[in-house]
Formats: C-alpha cells, structure tokens, sequence
C-alpha cells in the first residue's frame, strides 16, 4: 500500500480539484537536513501499512526515500521530532510529545516536535481524516523506542558492558549500580548514525502508559496564554508590504471593466493585475485598503440558484449512486408491520476559523517561502508550484500553529495570492483574509438531501433500511445497526456554491438523518428510544457508549416537568459516541433552550485524558451551531450572511450544562477524537424537541 | 485631525504616527509589534480584539486611535509582571481553557475588566459579561471555570 491508495472521502471536493500526490522528502533532503547525532527514520509504508513482519534494517544502510517522519538526537542531546502534522488546536503537539517521551524515557521537556515545514519535515497527506492519532503516533513511538535501543547500545558500548544492564533514568543511562551516568548528548557526540526503524520494534502497551494516558497540560500553553505566540497573522518580515485583493462581486463573476489608475497614483502602492485577479499592495494595511477601494471595477455574474431552491436543486442534478445492497429491502418491506419514509435537510455551514486564512510570502533568488495556517503544508506547495510554473524543490512552506481549521484550511488560495503580489512587488507581502473574504472565497460544509424508507417490526427490529444522501457526503453513511436488509446510496450532485471538507464530514449529516429517523421509528412502534436502539445493536462498543450516555443521563429516572428528552448514538473513524440532550422551549418566544447534554465517547486506549475531554466538550459546542441556527443565506453567487454580525455562532450563553463521559478501552488501538464528537448533538437536541413539542424536526438547523 | 505620535501602552510611553482614525487594534499590531491582541471580524463582533482602556475592556477593532491616545491602554503582553503570570493566565492553563487559542488574549482581557469591576461575579454574570467573545474551539465551560479559579469562586479544579 502507497500514499496514493489512500482512499479520500467523497465529500472531500476541494482536493479533488489538484494534482495527485508525491513524495519529496528524500534522502538529498535528508542528508541537507541532518548534521549529526543520531536519526532514527519512519518510512511512509510504516505510517499507512499494518505491521508487515519485516525485520529491521541495520544501521547506516541505504536511507529510503519515502521518509514519513523521523527523530533526531543530536551531539547536544536535543531530541526533535520532525512530523508533516499541523497543530491547529487538537492538541497534537503535546500528544505527539508524550508518545516519544514515554518510548525514549525521558521528560517531556526535553523534546521539541518541529511540524509542518516543507524544508525540515517528510511529507504528509495533510492534518485531516482524524489520523494523527492512529497513524503518527504508533510510528512516533517506535522511532523513539528504537532510539532508545540504538543509545543503550552505544552506552553499554563506552561502557564495554551488556545492553541489558544499561537504563535510562530522568534523561541519563545509568549502569547496573548507577555508578556510571552518560547523558544523551555524551551518548550521541561524535556519532553519525541514521537508522529506519525496523517495522516490529516493540511499543509500551497502553496498560502500562506512564507518560500517555496521563492529563499532560499543553506543552507550549504558556506562549498562548500570554500573546507570544505567533500565528501566520502575527508575522512580520523585513521590507513587509501589505496585500489587499480586489473581488468579484458573485461566484464566477468575470471582469468586465477596471479602472487603477487612480490608486497607481497613490505613492507607496503597487497594483497587480493578472487576468481577473487584481491585487494592491502597499506600506501599511491603511494605504493597502484606501487603494483597493480606488479601483473601479465592473463585474457581470450569471444568475444561480439561491437557497430558496437549494434542496430542490440538489436533487435534481444528482447523479446515480453506487447500489451495493445488503440483503433485501424488497424483501424487508415485506416482512414489515410498518414503514416510514422521510426527508431531511442538511444546511451549508461556514467553518469560521477565528484566525483567517492568511500567508505572509517572500520571494528570494527564485526560491519562494510562505508561511500560511493550512492544513495541508505539502498541498500547498504543489498548488504554488503550480501556479508559479517553478519546481517543487524551490517552495517551502512553513505552517505555524494555527487558529484553527475545522477542516476548513486545505486549500492554499490566500498562500497563492501573497507570493502573487510578492512576486510583482518584490518585496515580502502579508496577506490575511478578512472575516467577509473568509466567508465568501472560501469553502462550506456541503449542504444536502437525505431520503429514508425503512420497515420495522412491531417487536422494534428494523428489516428493511434504504437511504439516499444526495451531496452532503458519505462519510458515516454505513451503519453500526445490525438491519439485515439495506441498500444506502450516496449521489453526487452539483453544488451552487464551492464546498469541501468540515470537522466530521457527512457524518454530522447522515448520523442527524439516521438518529432522527430511528427516533421516528421508536414512536411509531411505542418503544422507548433507548430500548428501541438496543434491540437493533449487536456491536458491544457503540451498546456501551449507548448505556454509558443513558446511565449518566438519567434515562430510566422521571423525566423534568416542562424538559424534552432526546438521544442519539454513531461510529465514525474508529470511534463511538452517544448523546443525550434535554431541552426546554419559553412558551412565548418558542425559542428552544438545550438546557444540558451528556455525550459517551470511546476511541480506544486515551493518550491524554484532559486533552480528549476538552475536545469532545468542544465539539458538543461546535456542533450547536449547525444544530440550531448555522447556515449560509446566498443568492445568485452571493453570500448574504457573511460576517459575524449576521452569522450566528454559538456563544457562552448557548452552551448547556455538559457531561463528558470518556469511556478507555486500553485494550484497543487510540483512534482520533477530534471529529466524531460532533456528530451526535443535532438528532439529540432534535428528538428532545419532538419529545417536549411532539414535532418533528428534520432539518439542520433545526430552526431552518 | 492630527496625527496620534503618542500612545500609553502597558505602563510605558510608546512614539507612534497614525492618523487618528486608524483602528486602535491596528495599531497595537501593526506600529508597536504587540501582535497578541487578535483581528477576528472587524465588527466587535468576536471580542479577539479586546483590551483594557483605563481598566474597562474594549474592542480595538472599531476603536479609532484617536479616541484612546491619552488613556492608559493594556494589552495581553502588560498581564505578566515580572515573569510572573497574571492569576487569569495563571487559571486559564489550570482550566486548559484553550484549544487552538486564537480567542484567548480576548478572552483572559474580557475577564479582567469583569473582575476588576466585580471580583467574585456569580456564574450567570460571568456569562453575561463575556458573551460577546467567541470561542469557536467550543472551550466556553473551561473558560468559565478558569475565571470562576481566578476569582477564587471555583468549586472544584478543572479536570
């Protein structure tokens, strides 16, 4: 298995647009990179394949070109880490830190993870997929596991001693008796060794975790606490100029007409016109949009559809899905006491990234370096090659911890648009979007249709389940019930507005349909929604996130006067999750008040339980956004509720009482947390409101 | 108007020379270096930007520069005395209130001006006063408890 069989998601449209991937960091780049010490390689096989039984290579044989991550000890003892991951707020930095900490032996402060810079770490796919966890880290440990061999060797050597009565003890080997100690930079001066980890070194089981699993408090949460630290938007370089672009007045709007010459004649500012595209730069920001606003422009835009017609529109241009039914639900329907068959309608939502999307450019001797918050650093680099018409090799791209993405910073349009205007200028230029660019140039959560036919028995068994999501995704579409008959199906169609990832996917839209529907289902045979759920659930991990949510709920206790009652449960990328919710409605306004929500959560073996925590909460209070009042308003190519004055984002007030309840399977591979956790809050709060209301929701938002 | 070439930031006099209509965040960013204090909408709509002036907090987005030049102005990078953290930081990472903290200078400023004026603010006031800041990482409960630390109301230590 390579990098290319990497299977993407369907609904990841915005990288289907570009080229396909390679691989850069090779042995050239490598030896560049690596001055001395000790290096202990991951090849990029290791990170995607399962073990493969191949037994190690010996020292100083050939470097692999297809370097997915490595470790570096050198002659002063500093061990680094170099990933191709991005930290944007889930926290992988310390995670990742803990990992090598725990494997190497020694404290987590002696470990700097660098990430994400196209010059100095291999390449990677990008930081999305929930994949940090599963895939980096296994490989993380062993490179540091094997270090940790390879050093004690080279102790016992010094020593002429067996390895076997060397250990490592607060960062030093220590002898038998202790009366001899070596630090790491004593053990790895004057060596020149570079090692790829053999494929079957052995890892610390997460029984015996002592550094993961436990609450490590962010490891540079100083800096962040404290305004140091800086974010693509903080950079500064010498001789800076300051970018602003010109934008169409719709979606595919062409130029009409323009007219610069007055903001030419501003001193200071350069205007750069290529195509369509025409930029400003100039000393300072002020300067920058006092020219933008001098150009006239004329743009023409085709009529498009608005949201009025957006569902209608969906299903009208929907292309055949892929039919691969399970059993029959011919059959099923037949053998059914009751059917149901429903719509529900999924919103486009906007990521709204705090930090927008921004990049500060420099062009030097033909070389080209942006630093940019994406989460696709070597995406990136392909799509500036390409637009620049220069090699790969002449790019670097460098991501500083970013303000987060959401699945909303893949692409690298602003990274483009900066070496543009650096590039005709001639001088660094920093680009950062404003909140209405963010909202109008970038990408959305795909809005969608989701029809469901089902039959079930009176005795609560599902037997027939057929299901169409047209656009949204299919991510989360499978389900984790046991229905002997099913045909789901997801179809393509064409989107009014540009679309791609978000946090979780389509699995926030299939998980709200299939919830929803299944509550549907419960009342239509009078069964509880719980016991309704359970009858259908063979697999034990999502019955225990189930019963875990109920538990802590309250479910089988009196319910609250004047409360509804709502749950939900799922499984995605190795994950499982419940939610229940109870909500309250003012009789007056009508407005719906989630008054408080416990949400289970499994993903295996926890690398950092306070980290997990914050992150599962988190997503409890991103997911009400999209549950009760997120979704774009557009017409005719524009966007009608693009800034935050007429987007409505969750705030304080809107957050409920939340529980978490994280249930650690150290029996089982860690998944990813960072997006399954959102998926179960909007059929929750849905079937609550149904409960309390006896109406029936099926759109998210749930107020749309 | 004139030109502002004067400003009081953190306890010290810093030259500066900017049209007065310029917006206060701008500023700060852009001429003084002091990159901590966040754009996030340009509307006072996120509270990214915030700051105290003369001790109240304000929204250096739609604040023009003119308006504050003979007030005394701090931003995040004035909250640590001596190496010494300010108590709010000093709960935020107790609380791990943070997840990418973009929002976070806005946050630990909305909640000084909170405390300043009311020391120990019950829960249902601490929401009130910083319901104009957004989180979008979702990490409202943690900050609440980080400020409900710093005041010294805190039940329990955030897991």
């Amino acid at each position: 298995m390579n990098e290319h069989d990497l299977e993407l998601e369907q609904e990841r449209y915005e990288l289907f647009a570009g080229p396909t991937y390679n691989f850069n960091f090779n042995r050239r780049q490598f030896l560049k990179a690596f001055s001395g010490g000790i290096a202990l390689i991951v090849p990029v096989s290791n990170l995607l394949a399962q073990d493969q039984g191949e037994s190690g290579r010996r020292s100083n044989e050939r470097i692999p070109d297809d370097i997915g991550a490595w470790i570096h000890i050198d002659e002063k003892g500093t061990v680094s880490v170099f990933t191709g991951k991005v930290e944007i707020g889930q926290n992988i930095r310390t995670s990742l830190t803990q990992a090598v900490a725990e494997e190497l032996h020694v404290p987590l402060d002696t470990i700097r993870v660098v990430m994400a810079d196209t010059d100095l770490t291999p390449f990677d796919l990008g930081t999305f997929g929930s994949l940090t966890t599963p895939r980096m880290a296994p490989q993380l440990r062993k490179a540091a596991a094997a270090a940790r061999e390879t050093l004690i060797a080279l102790a016992a050597e010094q020593w002429k001693v067996e390895p076997a009565s060397v250990r490592i003890v607060n960062a030093r080997f220590v002898n038998h008796d202790a009366s001899k100690s070596l630090t790491l930079a004593e053990v790895a001066k004057g060596q020149k060794l570079v090692k790829t980890i053999p494929a079957d070194v052995a890892t610390t089981a997460a029984k015996d975790w002592t550094v993961a699993g436990t609450p490590v408090a962010k490891v540079d949460g100083r800096d962040f606490v404290t305004g140091k630290h800086q974010y693509t938007t903080d950079l500064r370089r010498e001789g800076m100029l300051y970018g602003r672009i010109v934008r169409p007045s719709a979606l595919d709007a062409k130029l009409m007409s323009s007219d610069t010459k007055a903001a030419e004649a501003i001193p200071g500012v350069t205007v750069v016109r290529d195509g369509d595209f025409i930029g400003v730069v100039a000393p300072n920001r002020e300067t920058a949009i006092h020219a933008e606003k001098a150009i006239a422009v004329h743009w023409q835009a085709p009529g498009q559809p608005g949201n009025d017609e957006l569902f209608a529109y969906l299903k009208k241009n929907a292309e055949a899905g892929r039919a691969r039914p399970v059993g029959s639900v011919a059959d099923g329907m037949a053998a059914a006491d009751k059917k149901l068959s429903q719509t529900y309608n999924i919103a486009y939502i906007a990521h709204a990234p705090l930090e927008p999307r921004a990049a500060v450019a420099e062009w030097n001797d033909g070389k080209l370096t942006v630093w940019t918050g994406t989460q696709r650093p070597f995406g990136v680099r392909e799509e500036l090659a390409e637009a620049f018409h220069i090699p790969q090799e002449k790019i670097r791209v460098i991501v500083p911890d970013t303000g987060s993405g959401y699945g909303g910073k893949h692409t690298g349009e602003c990274a483009i648009e900066a070496a543009r205007l650096a590039r005709a200028s001639g001088k660094p230029v920093k680009l950062v979007w404003t909140r209405e660019e963010e909202f109008n140039w970038a990408y959305f959560r795909p809005a969608g249709v989701i029809e469901v036919n089902s039959g079930v028995k009176n005795d609560g068994t599902v037997t027939a389940w057929e299901y169409h999501n047209y656009n949204s995704g299919g991510s989360g579409i499978q389900v984790k019930y046991d229905f002997a008959n099913q045909d789901i199906q997801f179809h393509n169609s064409k989107s009014p507005l540009r679309q791609g990832s978000y946090r979780g996917l389509a699995a926030t839209a299939n998980h709200f349909a299939r919830e929803v529907h299944m509550d549907e289902l419960a009342q239509l045979v009078n069964m509880d929604p719980v016991q309704f759920r359970l009858k259908n659930i063979k697999d034990a991990r999502l019955k225990a996130v189930l019963e875990a949510a109920a538990d802590k709920f309250g479910w089988s206790r009196k319910k609250t006067e004047g409360r509804g009652r709502g749950i939900a449960c799922g499984f995605e990328k190795g994950s499982y999750i419940a939610a229940a919710a109870e909500v309250s409605v003012d009789a007056k306004t009508g407005r719906v008040k989630i008054e408080r929500v416990v949400e289970s959560f499994e993903c295996g073996a926890i690398v950092n339980q306070l980290h997990l925590h914050n992150q599962v909460e988190g997503a409890v209070v991103q997911a009400i956004g999209g549950a009760m009042f997120e979704s774009i308003q557009f017409k005719n190519g524009q966007i009608l509720n693009g800034k935050f004055s007429q987007y409505r984002l969750p705030r304080f007030s809107d957050t409920p009482a939340i529980e978490i309840v994280l249930l650690d399977r150290k029996d089982l591979p860690s998944a990813g947390a960072g997006e399954t956790p959102i998926v179960g809050l909007a059929p929750a709060v849905a079937n609550a409101i149904f409960d309390l209301t006896a109406k029936r929701i099926r759109s998210m938002p749930l107020t749309g | 108007m004139p030109n502002v070439t004067t400003l009081n930031v953190n306890g010290k006099k810093l030259r500066v020379d900017v049209d007065s209509q310029t917006p206060l965040l701008y500023v700060l960013r852009d001429y003084l270096n002091l990159t901590g204090t966040k754009y996030g909408c340009g509307e006072a709509r996120c509270g990214a930007c915030t700051v105290l002036v003369e001790g109240q907090s304000m929204r250096s987005c739609v604040t023009p520069v003119g308006r504050v030049s003979d007030k005394q102005i701090t931003t995040i990078e004035g909250m640590e005395q001596d190496g010494k953290l300010h108590p709010l930081q000093e709960a935020f990472l107790k609380a791990d209130a943070l997840q990418c903290g973009y929002c976070t200078s806005g946050m630990i400023m909305a909640a000084a001006a909170l405390l300043k004026k009311n020391a120990k603010p019950s829960r249902d006031e601490i929401v009130k006063h910083m319901d104009a800041n957004v989180c979008r990482c979702g990490t409202y409960p943690r900050i609440v408890k980080a400020i409900e630390i710093a005041s010294g109301t805190a039940k329990e230590v955030a897991e």
